[in-house]
């Protein structure tokens, strides 16, 4: 698949002499829903903020779908729709207003029809004559997104979208996404919530102090670095680990009931068959057992921790 | 040239005027029409004439260059200073806009609502004083051209400012001393040779003189000199926005 976005060398010094991105390079495929994870002031909103245009950059090139971002800025900046992590809207504008608004300055024709469906898809159409000031936390998130939809962008960025927002809404938004993603929109999103990233995304990006420290699918990177671990409810409750077991640095829970072992899918650590045997030879039975996979956001942990 | 996106903005600051019709038009004709009372009626009363023009209508074209320019000023830096208060500038740096359409809908939103003030203003004033325009075309030709400059000028205070208190500043402590100075409610000739001279490097003197020149026939310095530094104004504007584009000063750093 062709990238849609190119960042080659983007670095960002700002005048305070803060180096907030060191050496970007980053390719978006076309049609994919990208999310970018890192903790706060890793370099996730600058990175965004110089796609969109909103900040230079200090070095380095960035094009979208072809177009560069500085020398056919009117083509680049026309595929993108953005909906940045403040609610920033002019306060004292209608719903209906500030949404044609955004189309109108995006240079496409007015098209009430569309607009409209924008509106009811994120459920505000009821709400197109209130004045933004008046809105919910959670409707003026949407009426964010609606302002970045209004003008049909090919590429959407997400920044945080889901902070503070309830449950439901949530559950409304990824799918919303998933329905753009239907249509060919590629979908950039950065998040704290890591379980967003890992129901969503089909690939994923670590940055960390201002660098990329890695891109990978995301089924790949949990097969990689994801852990699993088997949990076994024992018959008979054990004071300790015997000896003999010791290889495999299992934990045993404190009412002595249930043996967890931890291994990772590319370790050479002893496998569970093995583990199974020696359990037996040991002369210790369970009852039942279970096995786990780690989440993204424990990959992610893992990750920022063996950062230096 | 992305003209839906002038037209976009332009209608969005054009609609907060008449949303705030009580503050941006009725407010500055209340203004005007309490100058009128006590400059006109009150004190104007013994002072009869100026340059053969009875004192009341003197003080017109001034007092309409006093709200020209304090609202250009007003109106135009709040509109973009407004934005980067609140975090909506994100759409309009993220926009597939030009800074010269930018500045072109912002400015020529806040010269629109100055000029219709100013006409408001020049109404309200037939209404106490009889007004004859000698020059009307010379008339709006200035209205247009000192809104335009001092929205610019507006717009440049806008992004310059980082507080409110900032945004106030250069029209309360510049613009309203220069305008009360430049000659507004006298002659410039009516002061002693040493003021008369000082006064001439006020800028805002060239811009009522040729303004009462359009109306009267008469002023203070020649009118070719005031259209000139008003000219040289305007271009001294544009120089420093187009240096403010180029950089991305407070706006994209």
């Amino acid at each position: 698949m062709p990238s849609i976005i190119s960042i080659s060398g983007v670095t960002k010094t700002y005048a305070t002499g803060f180096q907030a991105l060191k050496e970007i390079n980053l390719h978006i495929k076309r049609g994919e829903i990208f999310a970018l994870l890192g903790p706060n002031g890793a370099g996730k909103t600058t990175l965004i903020s110089i796609v969109c245009g909103i900040v230079n950059r200090s070095s380095g090139t960035v094009t979208v779908d072809g177009n560069d971002i500085n020398r056919d800025y009117r083509a680049a900046r026309s595929l993108i729709g953005l909906v940045p992590q403040e609610l920033t809207i002019d306060a004292f504008e209608s719903v209906w207003a500030t949404v044609n608004y955004s189309r109108g300055l995006f240079g496409k024709p007015a098209n009430p029809a569309f607009v409209e469906k924008v509106l009811r898809d994120l459920s505000l159409w009821d709400k197109k004559d209130a004045k933004a000031i008046t809105l919910s936390g959670g409707m003026k998130r949407r009426l964010m997104i609606a302002k970045a939809l209004s003008h049909e962008p090919r590429v959407l960025f997400l920044d945080e979208p889901t902070a503070g927002v309830d449950v439901e809404l949530r559950q409304d938004m990824w799918e919303m996404v998933r329905r753009l993603r239907e249509d060919g929109v590629t979908i950039i999103l950065t998040t704290h919530y890591i379980e967003e990233a890992e129901a969503m995304a089909d690939r994923v990006g670590v940055i960390n102090r201002g660098e990329i420290i890695l891109v990978d699918d995301k089924a790949e990177l949990m097969r990689k670095l994801g852990r699993k671990r088997l949990l076994v409810e024992l018959r008979n409750p054990l004071d300790t680990i015997p000896e003999k077991l010791s290889r495999y640095a299992l934990e045993l829970s404190p009412d002595g009931q249930q043996l967890t072992y931890t291994y990772d899918n590319q370790s050479d650590r002893p496998g569970v068959a093995s583990l199974l045997r020696d359990l037996e030879t040991a002369g210790i039975h369970f009852r039942d057992m279970d096995t786990e996979n780690s989440s993204l956001e424990e990959i992610f942990v893992n990750l920022l921790r063996q950062e230096p | 040239m992305n003209l839906r996106a002038v037209w976009a903005i332009y209608r969005v600051e054009m609609a907060r005027a008449f949303r705030t019709a009580l503050q941006s038009i009725i407010s500055p004709v209340i203004s005007t029409s309490l100058y009128f009372v006590v400059f006109g009626s009150a004190i104007g009363s013994r002072i009869t004439e100026i340059d053969g023009i009875s004192y009341g209508a003197f003080i017109v074209p001034g007092l309409i260059m006093l709200s020209l320019l304090t609202q250009s000023i007003s109106n135009a830096s709040f509109a973009i200073y407004f934005p980067k208060f609140v975090g909506s500038i994100y759409e309009l740096l993220s926009a597939p806009v030009s800074y010269l359409e930018i500045v072109i809908a912002y400015v020529g939103g806040a010269a629109t609502k100055s000029i219709i003030l100013g006409l408001i203003i020049l109404a309200t004033a037939s209404l106490f004083v009889p007004l004859h325009i000698e020059h009307p075309i010379w008339m709006l030709a200035f209205l247009v051209l000192t809104a335009v400059t001092f929205s610019l000028f507006g717009f440049i205070i806008g992004i310059w400012a980082k507080s409110f208190e900032q945004l106030q500043l250069v029209p309360l402590l510049i613009i309203t001393p220069l305008t009360f100075l430049g000659g507004s409610f006298y002659s410039i000739n009516m002061l002693p040779d040493i003021w008369r001279t000082v006064t001439l490097f006020n800028p805002v003197v060239y811009l009522i003189s040729g303004f009462r020149w359009s109306f009267y026939g008469k002023s203070d310095v020649s009118v070719g000199i005031s259209l000139g530094m008003t000219v040289v104004f305007l271009l001294i504007c544009i120089a420093i926005v187009a240096w403010i584009f180029r950089t991305g000063y407070r706006l994209r750093n």
